[in-house]
């Protein structure tokens, strides 16, 4: 119990966030109105997705380094999470974007470098599961993690800020920040990025545990069957 | 004369339908939070999420349950 403290402040953090999202006031505004909660939803999967892909990446090098295989489990197990975390920003966002740009799929840079930079890692998955040697996929698969994480990156933080993404913070639209002068925004949507992360934090740990456990049944496996 | 009267007419028709599209107030749902039902709303929410968490708890503790059998049986 002692060491699962953040499992439970990940739970706090969550049921604040929805206590708190649905509850505190927020700032009026045209067109957002009411769905200017879907902020404290939308915006932390994409800070989750982007800290599980860091983790990922921090993993595949240390894989690199020290030729850990624990490493790559856990490199693979951070982008899986990190995956579902994008899965869900850019569905949540198609939900908000029919109704305040009036269309699902607006073509907008950020939109577009979120479906690329998915598609970057999904294709991580494809390689992984195209080798059959351990050694070489962990090998290829830190290499190309480090490469995936270099692109993810300018796709989703300085393409769309560039170009004209409707985005707040993007293309000259000022941020949220702007719109929110008394941070009454803030007290939700910090905690609430914080309680995701550690959310998909903990669903990744458990995945990673359980593919641990089942490399090394197949190694109990192969030494009886030697 | 007529035709400038017109025009201005028409100006000041404009201004008085445009003033109240500008000092509008974005509508927000306060009928909803005044009659109770966003709590309906936040108690969906937290079963969900509770429900979530308890099954993710369950996971967690067969993959202890599992580390450990492992443990014990590369002792044995």
């Amino acid at each position: 119990m002692k060491k699962s403290w953040w499992k439970i402040l990940a739970v706090v953090l969550l049921v604040y966030t929805i206590v708190g999202g649905l509850l505190l006031d927020v700032p009026r505004l045209m067109i957002v109105n009411e769905s200017i909660r879907a902020l404290y939803f939308h915006v932390p999967m994409w800070f989750g997705m982007v800290l599980m892909y860091l983790i990922s990446v921090i993993y595949a090098i240390k894989y690199l380094r020290r030729n850990d295989p624990e490493a790559d489990i856990a490199s693979a197990g951070f982008a899986h999470t990190g995956l579902v975390f994008g899965f869900l920003g850019i569905l949540t966002g198609m939900i908000w974007a029919n109704y305040t740009w009036g269309t699902p799929w607006h073509g907008d840079p950020k939109q577009n470098g979120a479906a690329i930079a998915t598609l970057i890692y999904l294709a991580y998955f494809i390689l992984r599961g195209s080798l059959e040697n351990q050694e070489q996929r962990a090998r290829l698969s830190a290499v190309y993690a480090i490469f995936a994480f270099a692109a993810m990156i300018p796709l989703i933080f300085i393409i769309p800020r560039l170009s004209s993404s409707m985005h707040p913070g993007s293309g000259g639209n000022p941020g949220f920040n702007m719109y929110d002068l008394d941070s009454t925004m803030r007290r939700v949507f910090y905690p609430a990025v914080v309680g995701w992360i550690l959310l998909g934090i903990w669903i990744a740990s458990v995945r990673i545990r359980l593919i641990n456990v089942e490399e090394k049944i197949h190694e109990l496996e192969y030494e009886k069957n030697k | 004369m007529n035709w400038n009267m017109k025009k201005i007419n028409s100006l000041l028709a404009i201004m008085i339908v445009a003033i109240p599209a500008f000092s509008q107030e974005p509508e927000m749902a306060d009928a909803m939070r005044s009659e109770g039902k966003i709590y309906v709303v936040v108690a969906i929410l937290l079963l969900i999420l509770g429900g979530l968490v308890a099954y993710l708890v369950t996971l967690d503790r067969k993959v202890t349950r599992l580390e450990k059998k492992l443990e014990e049986n590369r002792h044995s």
